[in-house]
């Protein structure tokens, strides 16, 4: 799994690239109640603020990690954005992207490195 | 920052883990690790306690009980005069406009009044008072006080595992009772919708009092966070946000806190700031009003949010000025103020998010029934 600073993860499943909040950005939100998510077949630029997250406390926003095409998203933390708690790095996944080459993920923070940065 | 005041019980939100934010030039814990929702959530079906010392707590003296209530009477167009002993009852200091100072709570302890002021605005009330206040009446500023709130349906129990005598009081009752040896004052009253009490203990005895309180299992503590949710769920106005000086209560729906006796033709009519305004508008209406809202989707819509009668509308017909996620509700709950002809329950306006016109339905307050022990 790789991190990005701000503080995604993702990881490498069947070519695709999967994204999600690192533990500490959960920690962070709070209980979080909304989540939006972007539209299946949309093509993202990395920067692009394409997910809404809202908790209890604040509305947030998640850009794109990546350049790439959303080929999927879990429409589970949409029906219940308490996932995204209780369960970051796994179940609460946000979205897949597509991407030209998935060995970009090693351009992104280990989790030494993103450790380093939260503590 | 160093200019942060510091909470009698600041050492002890730390340990609790609380997280501390400024609020109100306080450095406060806005959550406890069981977080928000857990918080809210265990107010509603046990008991929490909250550190609410930042409030300004003010005494009132005159030659008795009635020529300080009379004073008062000149800033608040309320019947202070006719509050029984060892009542309690909420008001507000209103300006020339007809605005809204401050909302505050204040009860007739036989012989003065206590009253509890927001933090925000506690130097600039006490200085409207210091302005305003005949000179037979003077004015005490508590210092040495901390206050707590207790809420809950089983705060009662909680509180009276150390005084019995608490259980007999009755939803704004006051009164003053030994609690572990302190010289508590509470009042059967709170901010949450909650049945509940607000105790003033001297400074000194806060922590003690705070620990027996905690080290009940019925007892979690709980930050501002769910003080807030609490609060907007009750229906309840935040001061700076649901109400401020450019808010008259008629508008903002306070008329029930307006007795007959100052009201038009009542035997001490008026003789309050802005009483034109408000006297009229008790009569004739206001333009718009506060009202509750129920976002219908599930996006949360927060403060500043504008509202339109149409999503396809350019100008905006009002704004809300609280909102957020009720986790008892288990949906987005919001108030704001709009034009008398959009107040009514059912009706449907929309609200911009990111954006979007998304739509939003008015409801009648509270959200959550309030369970006051009447």
């Amino acid at each position: 799994m790789k991190y990005t600073e701000d503080h995604e993860w993702l990881r490498v499943e069947d070519d695709l690239i999967v994204v999600g909040i690192t533990e500490h950005a959960s920690t962070s939100l709070g209980d979080v109640v909304f989540v939006e998510l972007p539209e299946v077949g949309t093509m993202v630029a990395k920067g692009d603020e394409i997910v809404v997250i809202e908790s209890v406390k604040a509305a947030s926003d998640i850009a794109a990690p990546i350049d790439g095409e959303i080929v999927e998203v879990n429409d589970a933390i949409v029906d219940e954005p308490g996932k995204v708690n209780e369960d970051p790095l796994g179940e609460a996944w946000f979205f897949k992207l597509k991407v030209d080459d998935v060995s970009v993920i090693n351009d992104y923070l280990d989790e030494d490195a993103y450790n380093a940065l939260v503590d | 920052m160093s200019d942060l005041k510091s909470l009698p019980l600041d050492g002890l939100h730390r340990e609790l883990g609380g997280k501390m934010v400024p609020f109100a030039g306080y450095d406060m814990p806005v959550q406890y690790p069981a977080g928000v929702m857990k918080e809210h959530l265990h107010c509603r079906s046990h008991a929490g306690l909250f550190d609410v010392s930042h409030m300004g707590q003010v005494i009132l003296r005159g030659s008795d009980y009635e020529a300080a209530a009379l004073a008062l009477e000149s800033l608040v167009p309320v019947n202070a005069a006719g509050l029984g002993e060892s009542r309690q009852r909420y008001g507000f200091f209103t300006n020339e406009q007809g605005g809204i100072l401050d909302d505050l709570m204040f009860a007739n302890r036989g012989d003065h009044i206590f009253m509890v002021v927001n933090a925000a605005c506690k130097e600039a009330d006490i200085a409207h008072l210091r302005a305003h206040l005949p000179a037979n009446v003077t004015l005490q500023v508590i210092e040495d006080r901390a206050l707590l709130a207790l809420q809950g349906p089983e705060a009662e129990a909680v509180l009276a595992a150390l005084n019995p005598a608490v259980a007999e009081m009755k939803f704004m009752d006051v009164a003053t009772v030994d609690l572990g040896g302190a010289e508590a004052w509470i009042s059967r009253s709170g901010y949450t919708g909650e049945d509940g009490f607000e105790i003033s203990v001297p400074v000194d005895a806060a922590e003690a009092l705070a620990r027996k309180l905690l080290a009940d299992d019925r007892v979690l503590p709980i930050g501002l966070g769910a003080r807030d949710s609490l609060r907007l769920e009750a229906g309840l106005c935040l001061y700076g946000h649901d109400i401020d000086t450019g808010t008259s209560p008629v508008e903002a729906g306070l008329t029930w806190a307006i007795q007959k006796i100052r009201r038009s033709d009542g035997a001490r009519e008026g003789g309050f700031p802005g009483a034109d305004r408000i006297l009229s508008e008790l009569h004739n209406g206001a333009e718009r009003a506060r009202v509750g809202l129920k976002p219908q989707g599930r996006a949360p819509m927060r403060e500043g949010v504008s509202l339109f009668a149409e999503a396809d509308r350019e100008t905006p017909i009002g704004c809300i000025t609280s909102g957020g996620f009720g986790p008892t509700v288990e949906g987005p709950v919001a108030m704001g103020y709009v034009p008398i002809a959009f107040a009514a329950p059912g009706t449907v306006i929309y609200g911009e998010v990111r954006g979007k016109r998304l739509p939003v339905e008015v409801v009648a307050l509270p959200f959550v029934p309030a369970r006051f022990k009447r």
